[in-house]
């Protein structure tokens, strides 16, 4: 129960005395490794949403006479085997990754959220019958399965987004499930079963929140995840296709006919998918243990 | 225990009947098969006809209800069919690429656990000293890098080296070769791929035994060890490492069964002929036979993986018993 001392809590006096710079400094002394991966997202964040501000060139349109030009004043990171610019297709590749990382992380963990959360809160036989149904999705590796969906609906974006979100779902399901079954204990909830409240409006409204934690610990690894994947299926040929800008499909150009002549085109679009994965799993680290001590051990 | 394994076994029984159903509809729902892909590659126009012939061949117009008779009951007869691409026996397909599909993942777990032991327990004795940092970077850094790229580097480093060196770019061999016939051909050709499968997965390992051994570290029987006066080699070989090694175990095997999904772009990179090649391929040319049969092997070595898991943790640790 909240007693009045517990209530005014000294931690909340400080947040008050302090600026928001002085607090946020504290937090990036005490969690250096999560900062920096903040930082990269925010980096991303910033070079997808002003891609066509930061650079003079078109990711898309093809320039013939400056094909294959090494790294230079002038194309920093130098061209590929239609002139475009290497430097501008990364910067636009941040956006087609990010798009496609948040948009299928969010779906995945928010089905995966709903479905757990119901699952726990129904028990009995349909509890049974989600589990047991997520056991079979389970049992398949994450990218044999995107390829295997993929293979069904054919490339392209929104495919590739789908193709990422159904193994994210049983997988954000199950962790989301085992914290909403002691939830479903607390007795709020019987207080609102009670009242009268609709299935929906328990589980969305009283169970969904307290959830949280598990569930935005998930987000973030799936952002890096799905960025990780998307690359993948691009670079087997079954993910974005070109003129698109995307990192993975940038590897497979180059790596299979320039990796000698060009060693530019694979190298500077591998280091951003690097940079990428590497930030959002620092900061998903660091979430971890912001939000949820327990799981610090692994 | 007994109990325990005999009922994770028959728990597996639906398992895999839900997958056989998933990948066989999934495999289904799609526009468009083999017949299409093959004839439109000769570059001809394939008349409604031609398909229709090639669909009968294959059965692929016997209802679906028949088809998946003939897929899963394969697996009592013991004949599992035919590919739709090659015409070749779907067992045949995936023998042949076996072996190196195998030699690949166990060479990975090689080069993980040789580097993520040692790196591992410096890491934790040297707790918070340029060593430990180092070590964290560098397994922080294995995390991060997708291993096709990993290996896309790997290759052009070769290049590079070999031109200068020999003057003449080097890259491994495509064919492969058995490493009781060729050793050295054979290491020439694989060590690469497994290196770069084997960094990704090592940084996981590397955490995981870094944070055991931290944890060991403390117990006071460590203290004891190093109290009665042995030398600190054998208080942690002895003492710590044997204590510390569960967690590092299981995830090795955790990780292992992930494996498989990462050789599925790693063979790519170096032109493999494995099982993630030809998954890829089938895929591509939409071959459900071979397809279905190698998705269905994945969940198969994936699930009995998680059960080996479980078991050796028992196995390991007596104070864990499932009931």
């Amino acid at each position: 129960m909240a007693t009045p001392q517990a209530f005014i809590d000294t931690g909340e006096l400080d947040e008050l005395k302090n600026p928001l710079g002085e607090r946020l400094w504290s937090l990036a002394r005490k969690q250096p490794l999560g900062t920096a991966g903040a930082l990269v997202v925010v980096v991303m964040a910033f070079a997808a949403t002003f891609a066509s501000f930061l650079t003079p060139y078109d990711p898309v349109v093809n320039s013939l006479e400056d094909m294959l030009t090494p790294p230079n004043a002038e194309f920093a990171m130098g061209t590929d085997e239609f002139g475009r610019d290497i430097l501008t297709r990364v910067l636009f590749g941040a956006r087609t990754a990010l798009f496609i990382g948040l948009v299928a992380a969010f779906l995945g963990a928010t089905i995966g959220l709903v479905l757990g959360v119901a699952s726990a809160y129904f028990g009995g036989l349909f509890d049974l019958i989600v589990q047991r149904i997520v056991d079979v999705f389970l049992a398949f590796p994450l990218i044999i399965m995107a390829l295997a969906v993929v293979a069904t609906l054919g490339p392209g974006v929104e495919n590739v987004i789908i193709a990422i979100t159904v193994p994210f779902i049983p997988q954000c399901a199950r962790v989301v499930r085992s914290s909403a079954l002691s939830i479903r204990e607390i007795p709020y909830v019987d207080a609102a079963r009670a009242l009268g409240y609709s299935h929906a409006r328990i589980i969305l409204r009283h169970m969904a929140p307290n959830v949280m934690a598990p569930f935005l610990i998930m987000l973030t690894y799936f952002v890096g995840q799905a960025i990780l994947l998307e690359a993948v299926l691009s670079y087997l040929g079954m993910g974005v296709q070109d003129p698109t800008p995307a990192w993975g499909l940038m590897l497979k150009g180059g790596a299979e006919e320039f990796l000698e002549s060009a060693p530019w085109l694979s190298i500077f679009p591998g280091l951003a998918i690097t940079l990428a994965v590497f930030g959002f799993n620092l900061f998903g680290d660091a979430l971890r243990d912001m939000l949820d001590p327990k799981l610090r051990s692994r | 225990m007994y109990q325990y394994v005999v009922k994770r076994l028959l728990l597996m029984i639906p398992t895999l009947i839900g997958a056989a159903l998933l990948v066989f509809f999934l495999l289904r729902l799609l526009p468009g098969d083999v017949c299409e892909v093959r004839l439109a590659g000769t570059g001809l126009f394939a008349s409604q006809e031609d398909i229709d012939i090639c669909r009968k061949e294959l059965g692929l117009d016997d209802s679906l209800y028949e088809q998946f008779i003939a897929f899963a009951g394969g697996y009592f007869t013991g004949d599992l069919g035919k590919s739709m691409w090659t015409g070749q026996p779907v067992v045949h397909e995936i023998q042949v690429r076996f072996k190196l599909s195998l030699q690949l993942a166990i060479m990975s777990t090689l080069v993980a656990v040789i580097i993520a032991l040692p790196l591992g327990i410096v890491s934790a004795v040297k707790q918070n000293t340029w060593i430990d940092y180092l070590v964290r970077a560098f397994s922080i850094a294995g995390i991060g890098i997708p291993s096709f790229w990993l290996g896309i580097m790997i290759i052009l480093g070769l290049l590079i080296i070999t031109q200068a060196w020999f003057g003449a770019g080097w890259m491994p061999p495509i064919n492969y070769v058995s490493p009781f016939e060729d050793p050295i051909g054979n290491l020439a050709q694989l060590i690469w791929p497994a290196l770069a499968t084997g960094y990704r997965y090592s940084a996981v390992a590397t955490r995981m035994t870094r944070s055991a051994m931290l944890e060991v570290l403390r117990e006071d029987y460590v203290r004891t060890a190093r109290a009665k006066g042995l030398i600190e080699r054998v208080v942690i070989n002895r003492h710590a490492l044997k204590n510390a090694l569960l967690p590092v175990v299981t995830i090795i095997a955790i990780e292992f069964a992930f494996l498989i999904g990462g050789l599925v772009v790693t063979e790519q990179v170096f032109n493999l002929n494995g099982l993630g090649k030809l998954f890829v391929d089938s895929v591509g040319n939409q071959d459900f036979a071979l397809t279905q049969h190698l998705v269905m092997l994945v969940v198969l070595i994936f699930v009995m993986t998680n059960l080996v898991v479980d078991i050796l943790y028992a196995w390991l640790d007596p104070r864990i018993r499932y009931s």
